[in-house]
């Protein structure tokens, strides 16, 4: 069998679905096996210009991982699109956004300012920024533009499939990677996860209790065997899709999402919120009110992964068009 | 002016890029390193639950995930004064130590080897891991990955996930460690023992009987002289969770040592419109400008930065190699960058060491692991030592411990400004006369390489509070109430 060309790209990422891809462990020698690796900034020497010169279509299939915060991976994005047969939305940021997506409760000028120059550590006296263009004696130093939101890449190109996870486990990266060696792939826009909710496959006792209102993580010490939500915690179980493998639940930790909705889902934290205080024992609105209260930054919450994938998120961009 | 552009620089984390402008000789007149991204954790995360910052902190880095979870973690410590019971601090300490293993096999292995083990020179399709695996042999390098994934393994045992980790909360951890989980870390760190041992061992087969190489390390291109900082215990040797922060100067004089609290008076940073990564440097002396002058507090942090400025290490085969490495390099500090990889792996010795005697420890198997906060939050610190060098968290809060104020200085940056002085060192002393070659443009890029920087991290800073309105319907669909978020 041909080998197949594979590249793997990092935008707005933290490095952490890189290594995950490292954990494959010995099974990484197989993907070696399996494909030639025409760009992989983290672990191998090929640059741009390599990339460039690939034609139309050349690469099987790629792996992108991050969010588009500026114009180099709006770019990069469209270059791998145009040379890519498979585009793979490879973790969270891609898929909805992820943590770095929380940027879009703020703005460029927001962000730039606290950075540059009101940090109790900054000396910036001149009020200098990063500029696009800047002179030096030696010529002119370029940067890429700082974008006023973050995007996910299905909102900058078309993508094929989907594996979510912050970042993705190594079981689901194989079995993504056995479904495209073997060209066994599911109908395009498949996510590659879980059917079922995360509350669905949990091994927690739940009782069905009644609360009055929730705890914050570093209030209690929960019991390790029944359900986080149901002892007062936070837990985004309900509104989030399987697959992980319940990985924080298992450290004593409620759920944040970062495996992002189910299929039937159409706003995370819309359904967080309506699970949430379907379990709340408020027959007024006060007592409604005051259990509310004890949800402290919500939207940071509920949108934790997805804020630039999210319902409220595509209110706004039309406000603004 | 002409010049070359390297673009992306590879084999680390995160984004860069390297321009160097020559002048009509073809000689280099000067090379960047920029850094062309940045994502803004410390804006972002205002508004925030401070407990939920060692769950969006790791964000920041998923090659040193676990170096944000513990500053943050620590942070919140010092936030809610809550001092963890012993047991809490020692899982931390032993999670911790699993964390370097994996970020230094990582390093050493996966980015730095290529370059001597396969060479420099190598066709760019053989310098990487791969490429190392095929020259030192499919058994060794089976050993590589199964000593990684025994770290990340251990990580995931006490931290839920290996990588971005759920486990440090204000007053300690999240989950006990079975005795069962015990024995199985103590049995890999056994194996780590010896991994790291044979590691130093390749390193004086491969690299220190070269002629070659020894000739590279020890070249006028690749040396510098500035301030070293790492965090030290009571006895002045090497710490990657806990104690102070020791500064030395160029001649191994300490200048400064001091606590968490105390950073701001300690250490600036410097903005430079070509880049989106700041410059921190030490505030006594001050920022002079990217140059290497005892006048300017230009610093070096991670490995090399980190033995410099200990007096050594706290346990008896890391010392010992501490020993040889600084009696082959003439003594301390070095000056030496591409030591660096060398001090890399005599940490990585010095974890695997700890990190035996830590699953040894009777207390480790504790189950009191967390005193719950009683303290009302305002301000707080947290420094750990990365494996890239010392990291700064400080949180500001309302009493309610919402985030109102975050300032996160990584270690990557307190290496930026030597980075750049080593890139332009090494461009002038590999370009010459217009002639370049495929090995010199990987040879600028190996003095960048040795430091390990994680430009993720050091472009961490992102944007905070989106006001929501949410109306509950009751089951006639009439507005019910609108809830206060
Ligand atoms: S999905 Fe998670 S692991 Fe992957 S790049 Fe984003 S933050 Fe990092
Ligand atoms: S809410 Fe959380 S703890 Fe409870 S069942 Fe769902 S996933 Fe499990
Ligand atoms: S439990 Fe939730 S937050 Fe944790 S890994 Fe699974 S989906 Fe992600």
């Amino acid at each position: 069998m041909p080998k197949l060309n594979l590249a793997i790209y990092w935008a707005a990422a933290c490095g952490g679905c890189d290594v995950a891809i490292l954990d494959l462990d010995e099974k990484i020698l197989n993907v070696a096996e399996a494909a030639n690796i025409v760009l992989w900034p983290i672990a191998m020497d090929y640059k741009y210009q390599d990339l460039s010169l690939l034609p139309k279509d050349s690469i099987d299939v790629c792996l992108f991982n991050g969010a588009v915060r500026n114009s180099e991976q709006k770019e990069l994005a469209e270059i791998l699109r145009e040379r890519s047969r498979v585009m793979v939305a490879f973790g969270s940021c891609a898929c909805f956004g992820g943590i770095p997506g929380l940027a879009n409760f703020s703005n460029r000028e927001g962000i730039l300012k606290r950075v540059y120059k009101t940090s109790p550590t900054t000396v910036n006296h001149e009020g200098i920024l990063p500029q696009a263009e800047t002179a030096v004696p030696e010529g002119t130093l370029t940067l890429p533009a700082f974008m006023n939101r973050v995007y996910t890449l299905n909102q900058v190109v078309d993508v094929d499939y989907y594996l979510p996870g912050c970042p993705p486990p190594p079981d689901l990266i194989w079995t993504a990677v056995e479904a495209i060696v073997s060209g066994n792939l599911p109908p395009k826009g498949s996510v590659i996860a879980g059917t079922k909710s995360l509350c669905d496959t949990c091994q927690r006792v739940k009782e069905q209790k009644n609360l009055k209102g929730f705890v914050r993580p570093h209030e209690i010490i929960p019991d390790p065997e029944k359900c986080l939500l149901e002892q007062g915690l936070v837990c985004c179980g309900p509104a989030t899709r399987d697959g992980c493998g319940h990985r924080c639940i298992k450290a004593n930790m409620p759920c944040r999402g970062c495996f992002g909705p189910t299929g039937n889902i159409h706003d995370q934290g819309a359904k967080l919120v309506s699970a949430l205080t379907s379990i709340l024992q408020a027959t007024t609105k006060e007592e409604a009110r005051q259990a509310a209260e004890t949800i402290v930054d919500a939207a940071g919450t509920f949108y934790r992964f997805g804020l630039p994938d999210a319902l409220l998120q595509r209110v706004k961009r039309r406000e603004q068009a | 002016m002409k010049r070359i552009t390297i673009d992306p620089i590879t084999r680390l984390e995160g984004h860069g890029k390297i321009e160097v402008f020559l002048d009509d000789a073809g000689n280099v007149a000067k090379a960047y390193l920029q850094i062309p991204e940045l994502r803004g954790f410390e804006k972002f995360c205002e508004g925030r639950a401070a407990e939920e910052m060692p769950r969006i902190v790791p964000r920041i880095c998923g090659v040193c995930p676990e170096a944000h979870h513990l500053a943050s973690a620590k942070a919140l410590d010092s936030l809610w004064q809550v001092d963890p019971p012993p047991a809490a601090k020692k899982l931390r300490e032993l999670f911790y130590c699993a964390h370097f293993i994996h970020s230094h096999i990582a390093h050493f292995y996966a980015l730095a080897a290529p370059d001597f083990v396969v060479g420099p020179g190598a066709d760019k399709s053989q310098r990487n891991i791969l490429g190392v695996v095929a020259k030192v042999g499919l058994e060794t390098g089976t050993q590589v990955i199964k000593h990684r994934s025994y770290a990340q393994k251990i990580q995931a045992m006490i931290g839920g996930k290996a990588t971005h980790p759920v486990c440090g909360l204000p007053g300690g951890m999240s989950k006990p460690l079975s005795e069962e989980e015990r024995k199985h870390i103590e049995a890999m760190a056994m194996s780590c023992v010896d991994f790291a041992k044979e590691s130093l061992q390749i390193f004086e087969d491969v690299v220190l009987k070269n002629n070659e190489y020894v000739k590279l390390i020890l070249s006028e291109m690749y040396q510098l002289a500035p301030y070293s900082m790492g965090l030290v215990d009571g006895n002045n040797r090497v710490n990657f969770y806990d104690g102070l922060v020791r500064v030395v100067d160029q001649k191994g004089q300490e200048v400064a040592k001091f606590a968490s609290h105390q950073y701001p008076d300690f250490i600036a940073e410097h903005v430079e419109s070509w880049s989106y990564l700041k410059f921190p440097y030490l505030k006594n002396p001050g920022w002079k400008g990217i140059m290497e002058d005892a006048e300017s507090g230009i610093l070096w942090v991670g490995p090399l930065g980190r033995l410099n400025a200990a007096e050594g290490m706290a346990t008896p085969m890391a010392q010992k190699a501490y020993e040889k490495m600084y009696g082959a390099l003439g003594g301390k500090p070095s000056r030496a960058t591409l030591a660096f990889h060398w001090a890399r792996l005599v940490e990585l010795l010095y974890a695997a060491e700890r990190m035996l005697e830590l699953s040894q420890d009777p207390e480790i198997t504790s189950t009191d692991i967390r005193r719950l906060p009683t303290a009302i939050p305002r301000e707080g610190f947290g420094i750990v030592e990365a494996p890239r060098g010392t990291l700064y968290h400080h949180y500001q809060t309302n009493e309610q411990g919402i985030l109102e104020k975050v300032n996160i200085v990584v270690a990557t940056a307190h290496n930026y400004a030597a980075m750049n002085i080593s890139v332009d060192k090494a461009a002038k002393g590999l370009v010459k006369n217009g002639e370049l070659n495929q090995q010199a443009l990987n040879m600028i890029e190996m003095a960048f390489r040795a430091y390990d920087p994680c430009f993720g991290c050091a472009t961490h800073t992102m944007p905070g509070s989106l006001p929501v309105d949410i109306k509950i319907y009751n089951s006639q669909g009439e507005p019910w109430i609108n809830l206060p978020w």
